[in-house]
């Protein structure tokens, strides 16, 4: 037990499960769906697509401990992603909701649909049809970074906007 | 000394068992081993040599740390190893308890080779085995498994239980947890509990591609058997107190929804038409209800569904996460979380949702409440310094203690007779969540074996 937390707290050990963690997750938010998504490479996301959102927009957005408010910078991302959206018309998203791991299950599935429904609410603040926007939570269950500190944590309270394809 | 000269003149079939009132009736269950079983068990009782009036072995099981009962489990005199593989089931019921601490067959003195005779008090006496069990398995002609036991009190001389059951042979290991439960009654005053099962959820994968997949299994880890094939996330499964049926949350389809799982057919159906996320559900204690959270926006609102009307009832209605809600025994109150006051606190309302009382006051937050089947105490989850407890409290809030406290301890469940609290422990790491058991005094804390990681536990009532 004591040599795992020391091997799991070694800070180049924590990079490179950050660093699997994020590549397993992208891999596997940008090659489903869509045929026009496929043509990955960092500079030459298909206009419209998750990876254009991702790369030139920002996906995600990262909350305090237990709390659903949208900080200042994530205002920022999220008002580019409206302008995203407007510019956009016809793509419709969902807003997935996130808690980190120090929570308790159920309370955590409550607490990432408040930050998903936080997020859309501030995007149909800036303009954006209220139909063009679901949510989802998936509480503590999907962790996209596996450390036991905050440096962590703070990765794990987000909301990650998925581009669902046409609005409805 | 005659095995068959019943005191209770009377045999019990297994299926026919709801008009009978003691805890020793076994209670059919269908899952085993994946069939659908018929006149599982027949107890018959077997002549007493003497009436326990005045039995010396008894252990006080409500002072805390008691010191484990010395008694002997002797092999059962059998033609093959099934005796002794139904001994050992027992013994280890027993022992895992931590009020008993069956002696290592090493030291035994007489070797029980007639279970109809009286035993040398003093062999036993010496050894301080202070209750003995012996028993024997046979084939009946019509291929039924025949198990027959006696506990004896050494001290005083005196057989304190005889019984005999008739069933298929492949029930051998519900017949050892029936008579583990049979030792456990007399000698403890206590309503037994390793004749039940749990629901958990099976883990595996790394942290961040966990799949999951709903099993059942015996309280002691055997017979596991998997409900769901992990293709969705599935959380929280709870037993239905009077069908073969568990509630449970799936994100099955990208909809995360309350459900139903018939255990005997695996037929599931969502709870309920409702516009959202429901989920944390729990059934009522006669059965007909499942009551949960439905998210809407920001908040989580605590409904009811009645299975048979299919009505819904709102019971709270605040801006504020209200969830994992747990009846009281007798159905009338409800206690559940909430975040209206700022943190996760308990509260605790009638059934019809009026009279909302916050309990909680210690620092930190409390979480997963769930009542005792006795009644008497509600066990929860508390986090505060950073640590995650599992504590008991009484349902107006005072007494509070705690049972065990670490990096992560979640998600407590009763067993059937309120003595033990299974929960999840997620030790700090790469590692998964595993499955541990502990006494409501705060010691005998167990391991419960599991061959993947585990969480979420649900232990299965006594079935009426």
């Amino acid at each position: 037990m004591n040599l795992m937390m020391s091997i799991a707290r070694s800070p180049a050990v924590l990079a490179l499960v950050a660093v699997l963690a994020l590549a397993g997750c992208s891999s596997k938010r940008t090659l489903p769906n869509s045929p026009g998504e496929l043509g990955l490479g960092g500079s030459g996301a298909v206009p419209g697509s998750q990876q254009d959102l991702t790369l030139n927009v920002g996906d995600r957005i990262f909350f305090d401990t237990d709390s659903a408010a949208i900080r200042p910078d994530s205002a920022t991302t999220l008002d580019r992603q409206a302008q995203w959206l407007k510019k956009y018309p016809d793509k419709s998203v969902t807003i997935e909701g996130h808690a980190d791991e120090r929570g308790t299950r159920e309370y955590n599935l409550a607490l990432g649909a408040r930050r998903a429904a936080a997020t859309r609410s501030y995007l149909i603040s800036k303009g954006i049809s209220s139909n063009r926007i679901k949510t989802i939570s998936y509480g503590k269950e999907r962790p996209v970074a596996v450390c036991d500190d905050i440096s962590c944590w703070s990765q794990n309270r987000r909301a990650v906007t998925v581009v669902s394809g046409v609005g409805s | 000394m005659l095995w068959l000269t019943s005191t209770r003149h009377s045999c019990f079939e297994g299926n026919s068992l709801s008009t009978m009132p003691t805890a020793l009736l076994p209670t059919p269950i269908a899952v085993l081993s994946g069939f659908l079983l018929r006149s599982l068990v027949i107890i018959c009782g077997l002549a007493a040599t003497a009436l326990p009036a005045s039995a010396l072995v008894e252990i006080d099981i409500n002072q805390g740390n008691v010191e484990p009962l010395p008694m002997a489990v002797t092999d059962f005199v059998s033609e093959d190893d099934l005796g002794p593989k139904i001994s050992g089931v027992i013994a280890d019921d027993l022992r895992r308890s931590g009020l008993f601490a069956p002696i290592q067959k090493a030291a035994f003195i007489q070797k029980i080779s007639n279970p109809d005779l009286a035993p040398r008090f003093e062999d036993w006496r010496v050894i301080n085995a202070q209750a003995l069990v012996v028993g024997r398995v046979s084939k009946e002609a019509d291929g039924r498994l025949r198990a027959e036991f006696r506990l004896w009190d050494t001290f005083a001389g005196e057989q304190l239980i005889g019984q005999q059951f008739f069933t298929q042979p492949e029930n051998w290991r519900r017949v050892a947890h029936i008579i583990a439960d049979a030792i456990y009654e007399e000698l403890t005053g206590e309503r037994g509990y390793f004749d039940t099962r749990v629901v958990f959820v099976s883990e595996t994968g790394p942290r961040n591609e966990r799949q999951k997949q709903l099993a059942i299994m015996d309280q002691d880890g055997a017979n596991l058997r998997f409900l769901t094939q992990g293709n969705d996330l599935v959380l929280t499964p709870r037993f239905s107190p009077s069908r073969q049926e568990v509630t449970y949350m799936s994100f099955a389809d990208g909809e995360p929804r309350v459900y139903l799982l018939q255990l005997e057919t695996g037929q599931r159906e969502i709870v309920g038409n409702f516009p959202g996320m429901t989920f944390s559900p729990r059934f009522s204690p006669d059965g007909q209800k499942v009551i949960m959270s439905l998210q809407q926006g920001g908040n989580a609102n605590i409904y009811t569904m009645d299975l048979r009307t299919r009505a819904t009832t709102r019971l709270t209605d605040t801006a504020a996460i209200d969830t994992s809600p747990s009846y009281s025994p007798d159905g009338n109150r409800i206690v559940f979380e909430s975040d209206r006051g700022g943190r996760q606190q308990l509260y605790v309302m009638n059934a019809d949702g009026s009279n909302q009382q916050r309990i909680s006051f210690g620092d930190g937050s409390y979480s997963t409440p769930v009542w005792s089947p006795r009644g008497d105490l509600i066990a929860f989850t508390k986090q505060s310094g950073g640590k995650f407890s599992i504590g008991v409290m009484r349902p107006d809030g005072s007494g509070e203690r705690i049972l065990t406290t670490g990096f992560h301890n979640e998600g407590p469940t009763w067993s059937p007779n309120g003595r033990v609290i299974m929960f999840f422990r997620q030790p700090a790491g790469a590692s998964g969540p595993q499955l541990y058991s502990i006494d409501l005094t705060g010691y005998n804390e167990q391991r419960v074996e599991t061959p993947n990681y585990g969480s979420d536990p649900a232990w299965s009532p006594l079935l009426k």
